[in-house]
């Protein structure tokens, strides 16, 4: 995973099955190992060692696997916090000293290294957390379905990126996209008393604001980064204008969308844990799922996604395969856009019956980051999603079982890890090679 | 080995046998703005041909290969197929007719596998516009087998070595059945040896059938591969010529007067040796080592020229010198001094002149005047400055000096130096890099995209420079230079010095060494000459055996 970003992260055959030859070939002449991940984290492994460890809680941290409703019940998880806490740490700080032993040999850490400390560090720090609570103990089949919650627009707004990003436009206005189709959403579903048809009109909104960044930034060549931060502010200034002169003066008439039902499949939803983030669903979760898969088989496995590739990553050399590079490029624009509109959605049609102002609250923002930590790749950038939800919601879960730490700081827990995430702890990542710049003929 | 022959390879049974195809450009005129870069151009393509278009660099042949090739849509006049007349309204409708090309600079996206590449804008697919890549790597191999191409479908495009890109381009027109197959300046990355494979490939490209317009400005190649020539001179076709035309024929017809390609040059007279560079090593952000435990030095009065094929750290190499490299490790000592840690003004202080090899960004401010542009390297020194204020009357009068002295073709040298063409730039660059007294010349690329009558100038200056005494470094990628002004030839491949061999040394040892085969390694090597004054009398003698390409 460290050398071929951009080939797609799962299945052996296709384009993947070249990664063996080229892997080796990259590991031993161009990669430079770096100290940065072994310094990394040795760091993160001694804070591990010191609060989770030595001064761990000694309490006993309690998580819960099943809810009433599945079908078979599992006993709670039992964790004795200080020694979970030791034991973990030192398996880091391991993990770390293994890292360091790599690069006195000058050997890149293997990527399941930093993925590994990744997932013990949060296991650590969740025990320290709860361990240290008034009330120590959480649902931890509540907890994960809260995160994939809490992840569905940052998917949807990472797919939107990935998509503009491998045509090689720059899409900064994911934030004004989620916003957009938020405001419209919510507007649509009320006037019409159909939330089916507000889901549709966000995606129109969406396209609508990723059409304006089409525009601009392939057609008059204006700096992308700029018309996107003009559109988030555009987006932000028109809906709020809006609420506060239209919905908030006949909010029954425009604000009071219907939400989108639960979809609850039987049987499969009471699956401890995994049932109630994969079939206890609303329509927009369930085209989450859809999405993902249809973007990167899309974009790997298809003709479609061929053309795509090459037009972010050579247009001129997809010029001269009679590709039309600018079409491509607006139309890929134009589809994030519906697809970060659907995001949009989530807000007003799911997850609250309301729209109010910058209810987006920078998840754009975030599903650039997940973009980039997931490495342009749909599936990445899935996962990358789930583990910024994941933060989001430990954050207010923690924050109302009343932890030692002080709520402001779990607040900045998201973005904490979008700044490690991003600085590069899974190895650096290669974006396509022509995003950011306008293709002009000649 | 040059003389046109049958290829060995298996005739072409019934099924394969192509529908040969008339080719015919009509009056092309193509504008740009103001600029006239294709004046009514007449050029006919027999079936089965290889014809080949001569031209300076800038004289119109890419603008009207790319008309061809529908990515330029032409001012006036028309292309012909099979005596019906036909318009592109992009490549698609190119390829479709039977044009393929491969462009000068490879059009092929790095990151995806030679098959990505191949299979890119002509899909095989399967149902629902899913890839279908196995049928694209058969038809890979199969074109492969039959000229002998070695290429794996599976390799990604950026691991692979320039020849075998180039042939990756060449599958890729194949696939699509073109039956015109352009190749714009093909051999310009390519080392000798490479360049008689790819005219090998061309010759058995003809005997299946497919016709090929060749680009190029090499005389040598043009005339050992070409059927008909047609020599293109500042947009416009000044005549055809028949490949048993000498090349001072070709030359002046190219150029537009008569020309001498052989360069008056008295052997050197070397000094004491002033310039060394010890154990250089470069390592780039990659952590590649770009330049590799490079060690040689300069005499005084001598030109050691850096040969290799584009890429091999010669780029690297020249800008440590000046200091522009940060991670050069090693020692450069120039009078004894070191010159490794210093700043780029300390060194160019220390007297070294350096011309660079992209003379548009790292040599001349295009947007400045002639005359700021030809002190950018003294702009705060006197006479040009006092204090803080500097004399635009000396700059002036400066300027006017030099465009005499450097033959600069220019009404004022109040323009724009981005309005000059790339020979006239180039003087610029030259007259002030040796404008002051130096102690060392580096130039890099001296007369890339320059045209032959600048040429020609540019090298007598350089020329005068060693004979003032100064020790001079070239870096050349065209070997034609390197054999014509070295006094000694060292070789650069993939960062390491493969060797270190006297003017004379033949041009298949160079060819061999470009690709890493030091002349110790390889047995049937020409003996390298040791004694220095034969190797300089050598020089001219081996020069004109390259024009006429009949040097084996």
């Amino acid at each position: 995973m460290s050398t071929t970003a951009t080939s797609p992260l799962p299945g052996p055959g296709g384009p993947g099955s070249r990664q063996s030859g080229s892997d080796d070939a990259l590991a031993t002449s161009a990669k430079p190992v770096t100290w940065k991940t072994p310094v990394l984290l040795s760091v993160l492994g001694l804070i591990a060692f010191v609060f989770f460890g030595l001064m761990g809680p000694q309490q006993t941290a309690s998580f819960g696997i099943s809810t009433s409703g599945d079908f078979f019940q599992l006993p709670a998880l039992q964790v004795q916090a200080f020694l979970a806490g030791l034991v973990l740490s030192v398996i880091m700080l391991g993990l770390a000293g293994y890292a360091i032993y790599l690069k006195t040999k000058d050997r890149a850490a293997p990527s399941w290294l930093p993925i590994l400390f990744i997932v013990l560090f949060v296991a650590a720090f969740l025990i320290w957390v709860v361990g240290g609570a008034r009330t120590p103990s959480i649902s931890l089949a509540g907890l994960i379905a809260g995160s994939v919650t809490l992840a569905v627009p940052l998917v949807f707004g990472s797919l939107s990126g990935v998509l503009c990003e491998r045509v090689g436009v720059v899409n900064i206005a994911i934030e004004g996209q989620l916003l957009g189709g938020a405001f419209t959403a919510a507007m649509v579903a009320t006037m019409t008393g159909n939330p089916f048809i507000g889901l549709v009109a966000a995606a129109v909104a969406g396209a609508v604001v990723s059409m304006v960044l089409a525009v601009f930034s392939i057609k008059y060549l204006v700096n992308q980064i700029i018309v996107g931060v003009v559109l988030n502010v555009l987006v932000s200034g028109v809906t709020g204008f809006l609420f506060s002169t239209v919905m908030q003066a006949n909010k029954a008439q425009f604000n009071t969308p219907d939400r989108l039902p639960i979809i609850d499949i039987p049987v499969l939803s009471s699956i401890p844990i995994i049932g109630p983030i994969l079939f206890r669903q609303s329509l927009v979760g369930y085209l989450m799922y859809v999405a993902v898969i249809v973007v990167w088989v899309g974009l790997f496995k298809t003709r479609w996604g061929l053309r795509v590739r090459a037009v972010g990553e050579h247009p001129q050399a997809a010029d001269t395969m009679g590709i039309k590079v600018n079409a491509t490029r607006f139309w890929n624009v134009t589809l994030g856009g519906a697809i970060a509109g659907i995001g949009g959605s989530f807000f007003t049609l799911v997850a609250i019956d309301s729209f109010t102002k910058e209810i987006s609250g920078g998840r754009g923002f975030i599903a650039l980051a997940a973009l980039i930590f997931g490495r342009w790749n749909p599936i990445g950038a899935f996962f990358a999603a789930l583990l910024f939800g994941f933060a989001d919601n430990l954050q207010s879960i923690v924050t109302i079982i009343g932890t030692p730490v002080p709520s402001q700081f779990m607040s900045m827990l998201p973005y904490l890890v979008t700044v490690l995430a991003v600085a590069g702890l899974v190895g650096r990542s290669r974006p396509p090679a022509a995003s950011g710049i306008p293709y002009v003929k000649g | 080995m040059l003389q046109p022959h049958i290829p060995s390879g298996q005739p072409t049974d019934a099924s394969r046998l192509v529908r040969v195809l008339k080719l015919e450009l009509r009056g092309i005129t193509k504008r740009f703005g103001s600029l006239l870069a294709n004046d009514h151009i007449d050029v006919v393509v027999e079936p089965g041909q290889i014809h080949c278009l001569l031209g300076e660099n800038g004289a119109g042949k890419s603008t009207l290969m790319n008309v061809l090739y529908g990515l330029y849509e032409p001012t006036e006049g028309e292309i012909l197929i099979d005596d019906k007349p036909v318009s592109f309204r992009g490549p698609g409708d190119a390829m479709a007719a039977g044009i393929g090309m491969v462009h000068q600079h490879f059009m092929l996206v790095p990151v995806f596998t030679v098959a990505e590449n191949v299979a890119l804008g002509a899909e095989s697919t399967k149902a629902g516009g899913f890839l279908n890549l196995d049928d694209t790597r058969k038809k890979i191999r199969e074109i492969s087998d039959r000229y002998g191409f070695d290429v794996d479908p599976d390799a990604l495009v950026e691991d692979l070595p320039v020849g075998v890109q180039q042939r990756v381009e060449i599958i890729k027109a194949l696939v699509r059945d073109a039956k015109v197959l352009i190749l714009d300046e093909p051999t310009a990355v390519l080392t000798p040896q490479d360049t008689d494979e790819l005219l090998d490939i061309m010759r058995q490209l003809k005997s299946a059938g497919t016709s090929i317009v060749f680009i190029s400005h090499k005389l040598r190649e043009v005339k050992a591969i070409s059927d008909t020539i047609t020599v293109i001179r500042r947009g416009k076709v000044v005549g055809t010529a028949s490949p048993t035309a000498s090349t001072s024929e070709l030359a002046s017809m190219m150029v537009g007067r008569a020309v001498s390609l052989k360069l008056e040059k008295a052997p050197a007279k070397p000094q004491e040796k002033t310039f060394q560079v010890k154990d250089l090593t470069i390592i780039a952000p990659s952590g590649q080592h770009v330049v590799d435990g490079v060690s040689f030095d300069i005499a005084r009065g001598e030109i050691l020229a850096i040969a290799g094929v584009q890429g091999n750290g010669q780029t690297e190499l020249s800008e440590a010198i000046l200091g522009l490299q940060e991670r050069a490790h090693g020692s450069i000592l120039l009078d004894g001094e070191e010159l490794v840690g210093r700043s780029v003004k300390g060194i160019l202080n220390a007297g070294v002149g350096f011309v660079p090899e992209d003379r548009s960004v790292d040599g001349l401010i295009g947007t400045f005047s002639i005359a700021e542009n030809l002190i950018l390297d003294r702009y705060d020194q006197p006479p040009f400055a006092k204090g803080i204020s500097m004399s635009p009357a000396k700059v002036l009068e400066n300027a006017k000096t030099r465009i005499d002295e450097f033959d600069v073709r220019t009404p004022s040298g109040m323009l724009a130096a981005g309005t000059l063409s790339g020979g006239n730039q180039q003087k610029v660059v030259m007259a002030r890099e040796l404008s002051r007294p130096l102690r060392l010349f580096i130039a890099s690329q001296p007369t890339r995209g320059v045209d032959v009558g600048s040429i020609e100038f540019l090298h007598k200056r350089i020329l005068a420079e060693r004979d003032r005494g100064t020790p001079v470094m070239i870096v050349s990628t065209e070997l034609d230079e390197v054999i014509e002004l070295a006094d000694r030839i060292a070789v650069l491949y993939k960062g390491r010095l493969v060797g270190i061999v006297p003017a004379g040394t033949g041009r298949d040892v160079l060819g061999l060494m470009m690709a890493g085969i030091s002349p110790e390694e390889h047995a049937q090597a020409d003996k390298p000459l040791t004694n220095t004054s034969h190797a300089n009398q050598a020089g001219p003698t081996s020069s004109s055996s390259a024009e006429g390409g009949d040097h084996d």
